[in-house]
């Protein structure tokens, strides 16, 4: 068993964005919010991530614009600090250490130099009991700072931190807790609390869900879990209170906003759908429906221009005051679990899983980014709590990537079990998927698993039921363009677990609770079966190119068989161990690499996703990983993956380039300029990428200081351009170097395929390919002479 | 923001036939005009000549009816016994019968007494028709002989006697003046040319051979008998070419269309069945009792179906005309111009086109339920129109009710009149495989809902008690089908080699879940 610290365990896809509300800056340029323990800014306009700030080594639980001045931002986290950030150029300006896991963070522009923060009762944090404390931020020129003021405002807060909000000008604060609303006046240091019955006569529940306070008027408005909406007046009068009521969600109020100028009330709840009151007219109010997953958060930038929702299906909604959306910054989408496995799209490469519910998603990995969502179900979504939906629960794709094949299932608790298996069709024109198929009654009983073949010519699909069969699909039987069912199978009535195509397609296994079956797929003979050791199968999977002789299986008892097709003999390992990922080559019973502890919940899912462009690393222990990555999904849906220490150097180099691109003032040099930058790119990104990048700092220092002069001062144009010129040249030996080196990686590349255990060929190192070069390069003139006068 | 997705309607293929162009063709046919005639009618034949008007022999007369008569514009009542076998000579101007008691009588469409009779044949004349000089006639008779006489001087020109049994098939060619084809109860058919004054093939068709027919090329014969269809290669010196047997009777005529020449075959089975080119049925028509004669009109404008009853059945071809004096009659809309309005400006190539955001129609229903207004959504859906010619698509507003989880809500609160139109559509779909899933869920909603008002109302009650009915008998033919399942099952367990025993049951289920997936 090798370990190995060179390989470490990275976070990608990046956390959730929606854990709390975002903030949208004083110019309205930025959307700034939490994503695990970073906080990212993004750009409004063109939805672009821009940077994150990290320094947190913890989760991040808290943002606020600093009051005093609005290019620094607040954020808290549970690592127990309160970091002050210049947000614009991504620089840590002050630690301050309070010691305490902290959970929100609350500014006043009264309250200078203080910040509030939610702690925890006691150091447990299992009890549930959170206090504000109100703590003073000592100034003080250094670096990290330990501020220890703490002053306790008020104790047993509620746990949620939207439950707690600045009055008019700072001069209360409203928080509530259950069925108990609380005032704290800092000038009188009292505080006033109101509370409401837990049920009336009508069976509405009044606990409270969020609060909101009027920035310019004594009005507190409450949400509740019934979906009312409190307005509360005259509270500074312990008795003399009073509130008026207004419903119109119909489930719990998630959130509530007032806009700056106080004009209007803005809520979300698990709808999907914002509403806006006007204040102080009763019942007016627009809506904006249909905005994507429930509505958790809601914000207003300082001028009111901009409405910014975040929503549970980590999306970030950027809404013009006119209620239009403007903008969609979209996360790795995180629902309950994923049901289909984490699939690669043969074509784009992108990572598929479930998406928002109905939706498969496609994922980026090379650029991180979300790339679409295809709606699978294309039905209307209700949201509703409790209401039994239709969800995605099988896909694949063929080897092509021109057929995707899904499975949606509705009522898995109920009895009545509904689902269609569909069939897609990649569309060249529009480049996405459109339906070929929709297939009804495709199994009596629910679909367990299902498999493409993996030859060129003909694409096959075989779907395992519950009913015990495993049906043959194809498409084009009399000359349809549609796909009906070639065969059906069934062996002494047991349960099939799962299938899998060899390599060629010659073979098709089918596994049936502890006994594999082979089968010919042109003829459909049962070519043999092969009996396990006890223990039901789980998965199955056949090896590729050297290794396609192989069939690999794993069962509940926690063994990984491994059969030898050409002659049935039969190779096992069996192994445990907990949260640890090992990587086997199939010819060798020893796992070739073992991570222990990889994190700290259960690993769900894995899949080998191939590489751009091959890593040269020489490292034994780490071969593997050179041509392809392997991602996997926690418990959490977390999506982790192994690094190597080169790979990171090229993760950092690049995100630097992505700042200085967007510090370039806009002038109009820049228009002119950046356009033309912005086409070279282009050009360079798909053939050269490695050729580009070492060229960059260089250049980039010449056209930003172009960029940046103002066009007065300029000398003239005659005796910029050809400096100018030269900067863009790129030097001839960096780009023949990198195109052999592209040449060599894309042959390889095609021979990755998704989820394939095939052994690595060592490559050539650096030295020896230097070598060969030389050898290439050598002039061999003088053998044809020779040759020439032999005979 | 997302558009509101509107109810798919699931679009479930209907099992059968398929729909190609053929099919279409020949349903384009008007519901068939009955006329009565006195006996069995036993020979129709189109005039040659426009309006192409036809005679029908039936009984003691010939009854010549025009295209859209349903009169007869003339009569030939002059037969002492039946009269068999009228036929028009190519120029329309005569025609010619054979009759019971053997004599033969040739009129003149415009008169009334024969002008011609031709004498010779000892028993009855059962074909008789005009060579294609128009000179000439040619009988068949069941005295085993075919004579051939001279128009105007009415003699015998010669007596062929190789047929051995009843001579009850004719065509003569219409290329060649002295050729023709019989065909006789004593299973032959035989081409006779007049030149050499005896049979120049022969072909046993092997059942009584009940009609002959030639293609327009003459190179292809069909032959009619017992239950087969039989398609000769002349060319070939007689080989049969195809055998065809759709038929569960004797197949009694055979007729070509005129487009396409498209074979076309009426049986005593009651079906008229239409071939393609490929001698595959394409389309059936049935009729009301046994089939004796069938004639097409050129340009294939009429079909007219004798049979055993004396119903003359007479099909017109439906035209583009009638409808469009149909949708004459339906209120003008908007004119063309008010849609094409600026949609046919071509913009330039440094113009920037703002497109129009498109507006997003929905059907009522949809609305409806975009609006969470489901009892209403239900009530459009049930709407008689939706009702009787959509009935999926008001399927299709049930399960998307009952997705979002309100059909109950959508189906309670009901009167008698709304709770009979939902019970009526029950009733008509409950047993259609498509939809009778999410009907039992609505037929037991119904149930638990209006328990405790049934007896209020006699209606409601007697239409449960139907279904009731219904249902008990559906339970009963699933069961009986589920026994020959079993049985088919054994069979085919005991057929196949006892090697294969994973894939024994694979066969029959392969076509059934290929029925569902189709």
């Amino acid at each position: 068993m090798v370990e190995e610290s060179d390989v470490r365990v990275v976070r990608f896809g990046g956390s959730k964005i929606n854990l709390r509300p975002p903030i949208i800056s004083t110019d309205s340029r930025f959307v700034l919010c939490t994503s695990g323990d970073s906080v990212k800014v993004y750009s409004t306009r063109t939805e672009e991530w821009l940077h994150s700030l990290q320094g947190h080594t913890n989760q991040v639980t808290g943002i606020a614009l600093n009051p005093a001045n609005h290019l620094q931002v607040y954020s808290c986290s549970a690592d127990g600090t309160v970091k002050l950030w210049d947000f614009i150029d991504g620089i840590l300006i002050k630690t301050f250490i309070i010691g305490y896991p902290l959970f929100a963070i609350y500014v006043s522009e009264k309250h200078e130099g203080i910040v509030f923060l939610h702690i925890a009762m006691d150091t447990d944090s299992k009890k549930e009991g959170f206090q504000l404390v109100a703590v003073h931020l000592p100034k003080s020129a250094e670096q990290e700072v330990e501020a220890k003021e703490l002053s306790a405002v008020s104790s047993h807060i509620s746990p949620n931190p939207s439950c707690t909000a600045f009055g008019r000008e700072g001069q209360y604060i409203a928080f509530a807790r259950n069925l108990q609303l609380n005032v704290y006046f800092f000038r009188k240091q009292k505080t006033y609390s109101f509370s409401l019955k837990a049920t009336d006569k009508k069976g509405a529940k009044n606990a409270f869900t969020c609060i909101a306070c009027h920035p310019t008027d004594d009005c507190i408005a409450t949400g509740h879990e019934d979906g009312k909406i409190r307005l509360w007046r005259n509270f500074i009068h312990k008795k003399e209170y009073t509130y008026s009521t207004q419903h119109w969600h119909h489930n719990a109020v998630n959130t509530l906003c007032f806009t700056p100028e106080g004009t209007n009330l803005l809520s979300g709840g698990i709808e999907s759908v914002l509403v806006q009151w006007q204040y102080g007219t009763g019942n007016r109010k627009e809506f904006l429906p249909r905005l994507g997953g429930s509505i958790l958060h809601v914000s207003a930038s300082s001028d009111g221009q901009l409405f910014c929702t975040s929503h549970s299906d980590n999306k970030i909604t950027v809404i013009e005051s006119s209620f239009k959306v403007c903008g969609v910054i979209q996360g790795l989408v995180k629902g309950d679990a994923v049901l289909t496995d984490l699939m690669i799209d043969p074509r784009s490469k992108a990572l598929v899983l479930n998406g928002k519910p109905g939706h498969l998603q496609f994922y980026s990995l090379l650029r991180d980014k979300h790339l679409y969502n295809l709606d699978i179900v294309q039905q209307e979504y209700i949201y509703e709590a409790g209401l039994d939906q239709f969800e995605v629960v099988k896909a694949a794709f063929d080897i092509k990537g021109y057929w995707l094949a899904t499975v949606e299932e509705r009522g898995q608790k109920s009895a009545d079990l509904e689902f269609f298996l569909k069939l897609w069709s990649y569309d060249e024109r529009t480049q996405s998927f459109v339906l070929n198929t929709t297939i009804t009654a495709a199994h009596t009983d629910r679909i367990i698993s299902m498999c493409f073949s993996s030859s060129e010519e003909t694409t096959m699909l075989v779907t395992i039921a519950e009913d015990g069969q495993f049906k043959a699909w194809c498409q084009g039987v009399d000359d349809q363009n549609f796909w009906s069912c070639d065969f059906v199978g069934s062996y002494h009535n047991l349960k099939p677990t799962n299938c899998s195509f060899s390599a060629d397609s010659s073979l098709l296994a089918v596994s049936f609770q502890e006994v594999i079956t082979i089968w010919s797929p042109d003829t459909w003979e049962l070519l043999t079966t092969l009996c396990q050791p006890p223990g039901v199968i789980r998965d199955l999977c056949f090896g590729r190119l050297s290794c396609s002789k192989y069939l690999i299986s794993t069962t509940t008892r926690n063994l990984l068989c491994c059969w030898n097709l050409l002659t049935c003999a039969f190779l096992m390992d069996s192994f445990s161990g907990l949260y640890t990922v090992f990587v086997f080559k199939p010819n060798e019973p020893r796992p070739l690499f073992t991570h222990k502890n990889v994190c700290s919940e259960k690993i769900h899912r894995a899949v080998f996703v191939p590489r751009e462009e091959p890593l040269n690393n020489c490292d034994e222990s780490s071969q593997w990983l050179n041509r392809s990555q392997l991602y996997f999904l926690t418990q959490n849906m977390d999506l982790l993956t192994f690094s190597t220490a080169t790979e990171e150097d090229r993760m950092l180099s690049s995100s630097t380039r992505l700042v200085i691109d967007d510090s370039v003032a806009v002038t109009p040099f820049y228009l002119l300029l950046g356009k033309h930058r912005q086409q070279q790119q282009k050009l360079n990104t798909p053939s050269h990428q490695a050729a580009d990048r070492p060229q960059q700092p260089q250049g980039s220092v010449t056209i930003t200081e172009l960029l940046h002069t103002p066009a007065h001062v300029l000398p003239p144009a005659s005796v910029l351009c050809s400096m100018f010129v030269s900067s863009l040249l790129i030097s001839n030996t960096g780009e023949e170097d990198s195109e052999g080196e592209m040449e060599a990686c894309d042959s390889q590349q095609e021979l990755r395929v998704q989820g394939s255990v095939d052994e690595v060929t060592p490559k050539l190192s650096k030295a020896q390919e230097r070598e060969l070069k030389r050898v290439r390069k050598t002039d061999f003139s003088w053998m044809a002479g020779l040759i020439a006068s032999k005979p | 923001m997302a558009s509101f997705k509107p109810t798919k309607v699931q679009f479930l293929p209907k099992l059968g036939e398929k729909v190609t162009e053929e099919t279409l063709y020949w349903k384009n046919y008007k519901s068939p005009v009955q006329i009565k005639e006195f006996g069995a009618i036993t020979k129709i034949d189109f005039s040659p000549l426009p309006p192409h008007n036809y005679a029908v022999t039936a009984s003691t007369r010939i009854h010549i009816y025009g295209p859209h008569s349903q009169e007869p514009i003339r009569s030939f009542t002059r037969f002492r016994d039946t009269a068999y076998g009228g036929s028009f000579r190519g120029d329309g101007k005569l025609l010619v019968a054979g009759s019971e008691e053997g004599l033969i009588r040739l009129f003149d469409i415009s008169g009334r007494v024969a002008l011609r009779q031709f004498a010779g044949h000892s028993k009855a004349v059962h074909v008789t028709s005009f060579l294609s000089d128009g000179f000439r006639v040619v009988s068949g008779s069941d005295d085993l002989s075919c004579r051939v006489w001279d128009v105007p001087s009415a003699v015998e020109l010669s007596s062929l006697t190789e047929h051995t049994d009843y001579v009850r098939a004719l065509a003569p060619s219409k290329l060649n003046p002295d050729l023709f084809v019989t065909g006789s109860y004593d299973h032959t058919v035989k081409v006779f040319d007049m030149r050499s004054g005896s049979s120049v093939m022969t072909m046993q068709h092997g059942h009584p051979v009940e009609c002959v027919l030639l293609y327009p090329s003459e190179a292809l014969l069909v032959s009619t008998g017992g239950r087969y269809v039989k398609v000769w290669d002349l060319l070939k010196g007689g080989q049969e070419l195809v055998s065809l047997k759709n038929h569960h009777k004797t197949v009694t005529c055979a007729c070509l269309s005129s487009v396409g020449n498209k074979l076309l075959t009426g049986s005593l089975d009651r079906h008229i069945k239409v071939y393609n080119s490929s001698y595959k049925v394409v389309h059936n028509f049935d009729c009301d009792a046994s089939i004796l004669s069938m004639a097409i009109a050129p340009d294939d404008e009429a079909l007219a179906v004798g049979m055993t009853n004396g119903v003359l059945s007479v099909r017109h071809r439906r035209h583009q005309k009638d409808k469009e004096t149909l949708t004459s009659r339906r209120r003008r809309g908007p004119s063309y111009q008010v849609f094409v309005k600026g949609k046919n400006f071509v913009p330039r190539q440094d113009d920037f086109l703002v497109s129009k955001p498109v507006k997003q129609y929905l059907r009522k229903y949809d609305k409806q339920l975009k609006s969470f207004e489901v009892s209403k959504a239900l009530d459009t859906a049930l709407q008689t129109w939706t009702r009787t010619s959509k009935p999926d698509v008001t399927v299709a507003v049930i399960i998307e009710l009952n997705r979002r989880g309100t059909l109950k809500n959508a189906l309670a609160g009901r009167n008698e009149e709304s709770l009979t139109k939902i019970l009526n559509f029950l009733l008509k779909h409950i047993f259609d495989p498509r939809f009778s899933r999410p009907l039992l869920m609505v037929g037991d909603i119904v149930l638990d809902l209006y328990q405790q008002v049934f007896h209020e109302s006699p209606v409601v009650e007697r239409l449960l008690q139907r279904l009731m009915e219904v249902l008990g008998r559906e339970a009963e033919l699933q069961q009986e089908l589920l026994q020959v399942l079993g049985i088919l099952d054994t069979l085919f367990a005991s057929l196949t080699p006892r090697k294969e025993v994973m894939a024994h049951a694979a066969p029959p289920v392969a076509q059934e879940s290929q029925l569902q997936a189709a």
